[in-house]
C-alpha cells in the first residue's frame, strides 16, 4: 500500500511558455555551446530538454577568428570564436534534417553584420516551418557604423529589433549583451520595439595575458567570459530586467548545477539556458532538470510557476 | 562515443613528471582507434572547469581474478604534469571517481601496409603511437619508431615498443640517451634509406613543422596528430580549429581538430599558419 502511494506522488508540472512556445521544462542549451544539437545526441536524450537552441546563424557562412580561440580562466572561460557558422543555407540543407526528427522545439539563434543582414536572415527563417522561434543576438558590431555593437546602444538595438519584428513571422526572443552600464535601458528599448521575450546574458568581455610570452592568451586579444565566474553578475542582471519589462525573461550565465538554475527562476526568469556547463558534462541539462524536479517535490511545489519570481525581498 | 562515469584502476609515475593512468571503461576498446583521444574530467568539483584532452595510450583487459568475475576492460592514458589539471591528476588514487568522454575524433589512417612505416614521436607525442604501432605490427607491417625528447626522462616506453616488435631509434637534445640532436636528423637519414616509407608523427609543433618540411621535400606521405586547446571535444564549440590548406581571408577553411582531427594528412593543413602560432594583438576590439 505504502509502495503504491509513493509511486503515485504527483510529479510537479515543469512546463512553461515563452513567447507562445510551450516547453516541457524550462531548461535549454545556450547558443554556441551545443552545436546544432546533433553533436550532443550521443550523450543525452534531446527529447527531455525544453528546447534546442542553435549556434548563431548568419546569411553567409562565417569563418570566425584566428586561433587560439579559447582560454580557461578561474571558474570560467574566454572565447573568441568569432561566430563561425555554416550560414543559413547550409543549416537548412545539412542540419535541419536531423533536427526535424527530434520532438523538441528548435530556436534559431541568428545575427548580422549590418541592419540589412539582420532583416534578411529573419525573412529566411520564415521558410523553415520547424523553427519554433528566432533568438536575435544583438551583441555584434555594426560594420557599417564604425563597429558599434547594436546591443550597447538603445537606439541601434531598437532599430534592429523593429526591423526583425517586421520581417519575422515567428516569436522573437532578443538576447542582450551585459557589456552596458544599465541593462534595463536596452531591455525596455527592445521590449518596446517588439521583442516577445528577452534572453540574458551573453558573455562579458574579458582578457587574459600569458605572463611568460606577454601576449594575450587569445589571438583576438579580447574574448567573451562565460561559466560559473559570471553567474552572480547574470543573476543580478536578470533580476533587474525582470523588474523592468513585462515580457518573459530567459536567464543565462554560469549555470552548472540545479541550484544555479533555481536562482534564476526565483528572481523571475521563466526559463534558463545552460552554456559552458555542456562542455564540462555533456548531460548537464538532464541533471539540472532532474534536480529542479527533486527540489519541487521536496518543497511541496506542484507547479514551477510557484517558484518563478518568488524572490523574497 | 560515450561519457563514462567510472573509476581509476591505477595511477603511477613512470618517469619524473610522467604518469600512467589506467581507468575502468567497459566496452571502450571495441570502438577505439589509434590516434583518438578522450576528454577527461579531473574531479567533480571545480576548478579546473574544462575537461582535458588526452591521447589513448592503449586499451585492454585486466586478467580475470580467482572469483571467476569477468575480465575488466580498461583504457590507459599517459600524461605529463604541466599545470593545474594534470597536477591534480597526479594526486589521484586507485578507486577515485573520474569521468571520461570517448573515444573521440579521427585517428590515424592505418589501412595500408605498403612500404616502411616510420613513426616519429617527441616526448608525450609517443603516447598515441603505441596503439598505432601495435596495429601495424598485427597487420604484418615493418615499423620503425624515432623517439625524441629533451633528455632521457622524456623517452618513454622503449621496452614496451620493442616488445611489440618495433625497431626503435632514440635521440635526445642533450645526448643523455641515444644519439645527441633532434629526431628530425634521424628522420632525414631514414628517408634516404627507405624512400617509399610512410611517416606518422606526433609531438610539439616545431618538431611537426620540421617533419612536415622533410616529408614534403621527399614527397613522403605524412600524417600528424595535433594538440589544439579544446573545450568540448565533440565539434560543438569550434574552439579547436586549424587552418586547412588553401585557407585565405576571402575563402577561409577552418577544420575542427576534435572532429576532423586530431590526426590530419599533412597536405590538408596550412603549415604557414601552424608554424608561427600565437598572437600578434592585431585587432584588439
Ligand atoms: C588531442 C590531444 C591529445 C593530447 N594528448 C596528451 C597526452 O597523451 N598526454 C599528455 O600529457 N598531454 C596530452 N595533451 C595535452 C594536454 O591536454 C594538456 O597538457 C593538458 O590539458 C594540460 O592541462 P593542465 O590543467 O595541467 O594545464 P594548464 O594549467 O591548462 O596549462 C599549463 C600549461 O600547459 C599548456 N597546455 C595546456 N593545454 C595544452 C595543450 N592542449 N597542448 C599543449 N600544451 C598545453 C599551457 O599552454 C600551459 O603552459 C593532448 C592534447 C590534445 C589536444
Ligand atoms: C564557445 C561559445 C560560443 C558561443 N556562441 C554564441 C553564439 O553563437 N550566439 C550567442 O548568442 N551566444 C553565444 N555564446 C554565449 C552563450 O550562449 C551564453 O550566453 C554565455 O556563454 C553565458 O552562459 P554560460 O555561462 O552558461 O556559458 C557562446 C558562448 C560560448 C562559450
Ligand atoms: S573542442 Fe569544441 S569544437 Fe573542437
Amino acid at each position: 500500500m505504502n509502495e503504491l502511494k509513493k509511486t503515485t506522488v504527483m510529479r510537479p508540472n515543469l512546463s512553461v511558455e515563452i513567447a507562445g512556445i510551450k516547453l516541457r521544462n524550462p531548461v535549454m542549451p545556450a547558443s554556441g555551446t551545443f552545436g546544432y544539437g546533433e553533436e550532443y545526441a550521443p550523450f543525452l536524450d534531446l527529447e527531455k530538454i525544453g528546447a534546442i537552441v542553435t549556434k548563431g546563424l548568419s546569411l553567409k557562412p562565417k569563418a570566425g577568428n584566428p586561433t587560439p580561440r579559447i582560454a580557461e580562466t578561474i571558474s570560467g572561460m574566454l572565447n573568441a570564436i568569432g561566430l563561425q557558422n555554416v550560414g543559413i543555407d547550409a543549416f537548412v540543407e545539412h542540419k535541419m534534417p536531423f533536427l526535424r526528427t527530434v520532438n523538441t522545439p528548435v530556436i534559431a539563434n541568428f545575427f548580422g553584420n549590418t541592419l540589412e543582414d539582420y532583416g534578411e536572415v529573419a525573412k529566411r527563417l520564415n521558410d523553415i516551418p520547424e523553427i519554433a522561434a528566432g533568438e536575435l543576438n544583438i551583441s555584434c558590431p555594426n560594420v557599417k557604423q564604425g563597429g558599434i555593437v547594436f546591443g550597447t546602444d538603445p537606439k541601434a538595438a531598437s532599430e534592429v529589433v523593429a526591423l526583425v519584428r517586421k520581417n519575422l513571422q515567428k516569436p522573437l526572443i532578443v538576447k542582450l549583451t551585459p557589456n552596458v552600464t544599465d541593462i534595463t535601458v536596452v531591455a525596455r528599448a527592445v521590449e518596446e520595439a517588439g521583442a516577445d521575450a528577452i534572453a540574458c546574458i551573453n558573455t562579458l568581455t574579458g582578457m587574459s595575458v600569458d605572463v611568460h610570452t606577454r601576449k594575450p592568451r587569445l589571438a583576438n586579444c579580447t574574448g567573451g567570459l562565460s561559466g560559473p565566474a559570471i553567474r552572480p553578475v547574470a543573476v543580478r542582471m536578470v533580476h533587474q530586467v525582470v523588474q523592468a519589462v513585462s515580457v518573459p525573461v530567459i536567464g543565462i550565465g554560469g549555470i552548472v548545477r540545479p541550484m544555479d538554475a533555481l536562482e534564476f527562476l526565483i528572481v523571475g526568469a521563466t526559463a534558463v539556458q545552460v552554456g559552458t556547463a555542456n562542455f564540462v558534462d555533456p548531460s548537464a541539462m538532464i541533471s539540472i532538470i532532474e534536480g529542479i524536479e527533486a527540489f519541487c517535490v521536496e518543497q511541496g511545489i506542484d507547479d514551477i510557476h510557484e517558484l518563478i519570481g518568488s524572490l523574497k525581498l | 562515443m560515450k561519457n563514462y562515469r567510472t573509476k581509476i584502476i591505477s595511477n603511477q609515475e613512470v618517469s619524473p613528471g610522467y604518469f600512467r593512468m589506467k581507468i575502468l571503461a567497459p566496452g571502450f576498446g571495441d570502438k577505439a582507434h589509434p590516434g583518438q583521444f578522450i576528454m577527461f574530467r579531473v574531479q567533480r568539483s571545480l576548478p579546473p572547469l574544462l575537461r582535458r584532452p588526452f591521447g589513448i595510450f592503449r586499451t585492454g583487459f585486466l586478467p580475470a581474478d580467482c572469483d571467476g568475475l569477468p575480465p575488466i576492460e580498461f583504457v590507459e592514458i599517459v600524461y605529463k604534469v604541466v599545470g593545474r589539471g594534470t597536477g591534480i591528476m597526479a594526486e589521484l588514487h586507485e578507486g577515485d571517481k573520474v569521468e571520461l568522454l570517448g573515444p573521440l575524433g579521427n585517428g590515424f589512417d592505418s589501412t595500408s601496409c605498403d612500404g616502411e612505416k616510420i613513426l616519429v614521436g617527441g616526448g608525450i607525442g609517443l603516447i598515441p603511437l603505441y596503439m598505432l604501432a601495435s596495429e601495424f605490427i598485427a597487420n604484418g607491417c615493418k615499423v620503425r619508431l624515432l623517439m625524441g625528447g629533451r633528455t632521457r626522462e622524456d623517452i618513454l616506453f622503449v621496452t614496451e615498443f620493442e616488445r611489440l616488435g618495433v625497431q626503435t631509434y632514440v635521440s635526445t637534445d642533450d645526448g643523455s640517451l641515444g644519439e645527441e640532436g633532434f629526431v628530425t636528423q634521424v628522420l632525414e637519414r631514414k628517408l634516404l634509406k627507405f624512400p617509399d616509407a610512410e611517416v606518422y608523427a606526433c609531438g610539439p609543433m616545431p618538431m611537426l613543422s620540421a617533419v612536415h618540411t622533410i616529408c614534403s621535400d621527399n614527397q613522403t606521405p605524412l600524417q600528424v596528430s595535433l594538440e589544439e586547446s579544446m573545450a568540448c571535444g565533440v565539434g560543438a564549440c569550434l574552439g579547436c580549429v586549424v587552418k586547412g590548406a588553401g585557407h585565405t581571408e576571402e575563402n577561409p577553411s577552418y577544420l575542427c581538430s576534435c572532429k576532423v582531427g586530431p590526426v590530419f594528412k599533412s597536405q590538408y593543413l596550412d603549415w604557414s599558419a601552424l608554424g608561427q602560432k600565437n598572437n600578434d594583438c592585431g585587432g584588439c576590439a
